[in-house]
Parts: structure tokens; sequence; C-alpha cells
């Protein structure tokens, strides 16, 4: 394991997060806490609790993981496209590094990067609602869990992405729906049989609802199947990775 | 012996375009070896599949003695390359992006070694600029830190004089010069055979995806140096003057232009004298100028004699 490589790349984009601090860590953690001030604390005063959770923590983990799943994948697709875009890829194809090496010190640092993000809005969440964390063990796992498992989705979209556009598209279009209609601001139960069932095709459904299970307990599905839906997710994501390292698309010609 | 040797080396890109043609090709420890070719000759082409930037089609290549794909470690971490396009990080500081380098290639940080590169090629009081306020020149220059930041015994320069001026291209040649006399074995391509000529050890051409020949400098130059005198005539003549036999002269252009071929490299061109010659006999002229042959002339001749 070649550590100073892996370490260069780490570092390298750490430090771009660093200088553009702006984008990548406060304006994540500003939005979603408007969420928490309109959604948690305005609206949700007037709104019942929903199995013994106020409104305002109930939406809280479905928050965390809505930035953490965009901030994953923005945060890996821009790493690896924008060398690809701008020609840099050259040094790091010709560098005396394994494609897993390249894989972690990008896929690392994206993950680590969402995870800052998704620590400090629940940090910041404490200011505004209260809330506890009954299974931390749980919780961190999640976190960890989802921010590497799209983190690598945003890996591959930044190989396979054409231009910026379709950088943008894929959180704004797919991502942010699919997690808004995943059960951050209301819980399965609530909604009438037919969509029941369908929201069980929805991905985000089983990461929010293990992720609050984490935090109160209660869940929407059981946590087993939240675990084996997110663990399937990754294993699908590192075969594809592994894919388009063993053909070298879009990277060699 | 063989730093690098090609075997049979051939690459079809995606597209079907065929860009290398079973090339065999061996480059001396501690040589400067030009690749000499025109524009899409397969020059980048043939690097960029070395350094592990593009797969090969078929083919070997060792380099420092190491398979470049089933050992590609040792392989490319004994390479240093200088791109033909000026690709750098737009936001990152000259010194952090040098010393990134370094540590992609799998070296331990050693600030001593970055700050005498840097200082090397008159980078150091730039340490600190952003790479996007450098000029195009200076990027150049900051290519070639990122190159020799992890010291590599192989050093590839890929079009080094484009959009470098003069006194750039004094130091890149010194300092292309000083590395050899450390062990280091240089590879640089060029279009341009005066390039290749001042700097180069052996010269290798390609053209078409072909390496055509692979020579010592001074063998080559003996080759491809004839050079051409053309005289203006005031008046025209139908024949060549039978006392000017001797050195093979041709009318051409209707008998206006008197065209001698000689061969540069030679302590006696024979020029002076058959100017006193043309003068004795009243032979006037206008003008007179004199050309290398072109790279394009040079092509077609090798070719013809293989
Ligand atoms: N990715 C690619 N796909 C298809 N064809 C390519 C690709 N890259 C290069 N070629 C073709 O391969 C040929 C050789 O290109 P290459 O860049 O190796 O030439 P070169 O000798 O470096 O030329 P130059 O002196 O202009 O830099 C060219 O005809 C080029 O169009
Ligand atoms: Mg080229």
């Amino acid at each position: 394991m070649n550590f100073n490589s892996i370490s260069a790349i780490y570092s390298f984009e750490v430090a771009r997060a660093w200088r553009t601090i702006g984008q990548t860590i406060a304006a994540p953690v500003v939005s979603t806490c408007l969420y928490f001030i309109v959604f948690g604390t305005a609206i949700g005063s007037r709104m019942g609790s929903i199995e013994g959770v106020s409104y305002a923590a109930f939406i809280i983990p479905g928050l965390v993981m809505m930035s953490l799943l965009t901030q994953s994948i923005s945060n890996a697709s821009f790493g690896i496209f924008f060398p690809r875009f701008s020609g840099t890829i050259f040094e790091v194809l010709s560098a005396p590094i394994s494609y897993f090496e390249i894989l972690l010190g990008y896929v690392g640092a994206a993950a680590s990067k969402s995870l800052i993000v998704g620590l400090l809005i629940l940090i910041t969440a404490r200011l505004f609602v209260d809330y506890n964390i009954q299974h931390p063990f749980w919780m961190i796992t999640f976190l960890i869990l989802t921010a590497v498992t799209f983190s690598l989705f945003g890996f591959i979209l930044g190989i396979v992405a054409n231009g910026f556009d379709q950088l943008q598209v894929v959180p704004l279009m797919i991502i942010t729906p699919l997690a808004f209609l995943g059960g951050t601001f209301y819980s399965i139960d609530m909604l009438p049989p037919f969509w029941q069932t369908v929201t069980l095709f929805n991905p985000v459904v089983y990461l929010v609802s293990g992720f609050r299970w984490s935090f109160y307990g209660i869940s929407d599905v059981s946590i087993l199947t939240s675990v084996s839906m997110i663990s399937l997710f990754l294993v699908g994501c590192v075969l594809i990775v592994w894919q388009i390292f063993a053909t070298g698309y879009r990277l060699k010609d | 012996m063989s730093i690098i040797s090609i075997k049979q080396l051939s690459k079809t890109y995606a597209s079907g375009f065929k860009a290398l043609k079973n090339i065999n090709l061996e480059i001396r420890a501690g040589e400067i070896f030009a690749l000499l070719g025109p524009n899409g000759a397969g020059k980048t082409t043939l690097i960029s599949i070395i350094c592990g930037i593009v797969s090969p089609s078929s083919g070997e290549v060792l380099a420092g003695g190491h398979n470049i794909i089933s050992e590609y470690r040792a392989a490319r971490s004994k390479i240093g390359l200088v791109p033909q396009e000026l690709t750098t990080d737009a936001f990152e500081s000259v010194w952090s992006t040098v010393n990134f380098s370094r540590g992609l290639f799998g070296k331990p940080k050693d600030h001593a070694h970055v700050e005498k590169v840097l200082r090397q090629l008159s980078l150091w009081d730039k340490k600190d600029t952003r790479l996007r306020a450098l000029s195009g020149g200076m990027k150049r220059r900051v290519l070639i830190a990122k190159a020799l930041s992890h010291e590599p015994e192989i050093l590839f320069l890929d079009e080094p004089s484009a959009g470098v001026d003069v006194e750039l291209r004094r130091d890149m040649w010194n300092m292309v010069r000083e590395l050899r006399e450390s062990g280091v074995t240089i590879i640089l391509t060029t279009h341009y055979i005066e390039e290749a000529e001042e700097i180069a050890d052996r010269i290798g051409v390609i053209n078409g995806g072909e390496i055509i020949i692979v020579e010592e400098k001074t063998e080559l130059m003996q080759k491809l140096g004839k050079k051409e005198l053309r005289l203006q005539l005031k008046t025209a003549m139908t024949k060549v003057p039978d006392d000017l036999f001797d050195y093979n002269l041709n009318l051409e252009a209707d008998g206006t232009e008197l065209v001698y071929s000689f061969d540069a490299k030679q302590e006696h061109t024979g020029i002076a004298e058959l100017l006193r010659k043309l003068y004795k006999k009243d032979i006037d002229f206008k003008d007179l100028n004199s050309s290398k042959s072109s790279l394009e002339e040079i092509f077609v001749e090798l070719v013809k004699e293989q």
C-alpha cells in the first residue's frame, strides 16, 4: 500500500474544500439549518408529535441524511470529474499507484468532507431543537456507510459525466426528489397503502428510516432491512467502479 | 544497456485509427534521445503508453527492466513526464502542486529537494503564486518541476520548446544536460531538426506511426544535413558552364536560378570558391539564399532509402 500517494490525493482534495469552505461546508450547513427553523420550530410547533417524537426532532435525521447524500455525490463527482476535464488526470494515471489507492484518496476525501458537514448539521441543529441519540454506534455506522456509498456513487458519476451540467442534474433531479419522498418529513405510515408500497422502491427510505431508528428507536422498516439495503447499494457501486477500472473506461484511451 | 525497451508496440484508438504500427525501439541508459516527427506522427501516443496514460493494443514495453503493465509500480516510479499540453490546477500554488507530485509518486516529503528544483528553474520567487497567474512559459517550468520533484531516472519531455522563448530554451537545454550528467535518461519530442541536432545524442524519426530510422546524431545529420544555395541570376542561362561541372550545379526556373547542393556539415563547403569563380566569369546574380531541406523532404528521402 502506497500511503504517500493516497495521502497526497486525500490532502489535495481536503485542501480544495478548505479553500472553498464557503461552498463545500458552510453552504450546506446553513441551508439545512433553514429547514430546522422553518419546518422544525416555526411550523413544527403547530404539529403534533409522531410516535412520541416532536415534529422538529422527527425531521432531523432525514435532513442530515439528505445533505449527506447530496454532499457525498457532489464532492466525489467533482473531485474526479475536474481533473478529467482539465487534463491534470494524466499525472494520477502516470503515478505508481493502483486504482484502489486512487479510489481511497478521492472517495476517502469526499466521504470525510460530507461526514464533517453531517456532523456540523447535527451540532447546529442542537441549538434549535432538543433531540437525543439512543444508539450512537449505529448512528455513526449509518453516517459512515452512507457517506462512503454515495461518495462511490458520485465517483462513478464523475467518471461517466460528459459535462458540468450532468454533474449537477443527478443530485438535483434524482437525489433531492428521492430524499423528499423518502420519509424525511413524514412517517411512511401516514401515506395511503398504495403509496406506502411505491415508497419501498425508494432507496432513500431505508437510509432515513434506519438513521432515524438510531436516534429515537422508531422506524418505518426494520433496521436489518435498512442495513442490508445500504450494503447492497454499496456492493453495487463497488462492482461498477471495479468494472470501470478493469476496462479503463473514460480514463484511458 | 537499454533503459527502455519497446517491442512490437501497436496502438489502435477506439475510433479505429492506427496511431502506432509495430514500433521497436531501444533507449540507452543515460542518453538524450530525440523523437523527431511531424504533427500526428504518434510521438505523444508513444510516450503516453510508456507512462501509463494510454493502453497499448499489442506489444511489450519495459522501463528500467520492468514491464509497464505487470510491474507498473516499479516502472512508473522511475519515470517523470512533462506533457505537451499545459495542464495545471489553476487554483493551486506552485509550491503545493510540486509537493503534491512528489507525494503522488510515493516519495516522502522533502522540502529541500523541492526547493532545489524550484530554484534551478527560477521558480523560487513564484512559489506562492497561483498557477493561473503564471505565463505559459512559467507553466511549462512548473510542469518540469513537477516531473523532477520525485527524482525520476527517466524523463520524458513532450515538445518542451513549444511556446518557450530563447532564454528559457537555453536554460532548459542546460538543465537537460546537467540531468544527463547526473545519470538521468532524457527522451524528448520535437518537430525541428535543429533542436534534435542541438541537444540529442541519438535521434529517432517517426512518421505515420512508424519509426523510420534511429541513428547517432552525427550520422543522421550527415544524411539530413544537405543544404542548398540558390542564386537568382540576372540573365538566364541555357546550360551550366563546363568548367563548373565539378560543383554539381542545377539550373532551375527556366535557367534563372542556379542551385548548388552541398553538405552543411563539411568544413569546406566550397561556396566562397564557387562565388569567386562566378564573379570571374561575369555571371551576375540579383539575390541569393540558402536553405536546409525541409522535414517533409527528409522523410521522403529517408523512406526512399529504406
Ligand atoms: N484519443 C484519440 N483517439 C483517436 N485518435 C487519436 C487519439 N489521440 C491521438 N489520436 C490520433 O493519433 C495520431 C497520433 O497522435 P499523437 O498525439 O501521438 O501525435 P504527435 O506525434 O504527438 O503529434 P504532435 O506533434 O501534433 O503533438 C493523430 O493522428 C491523432 O489524431
Ligand atoms: Mg504530441
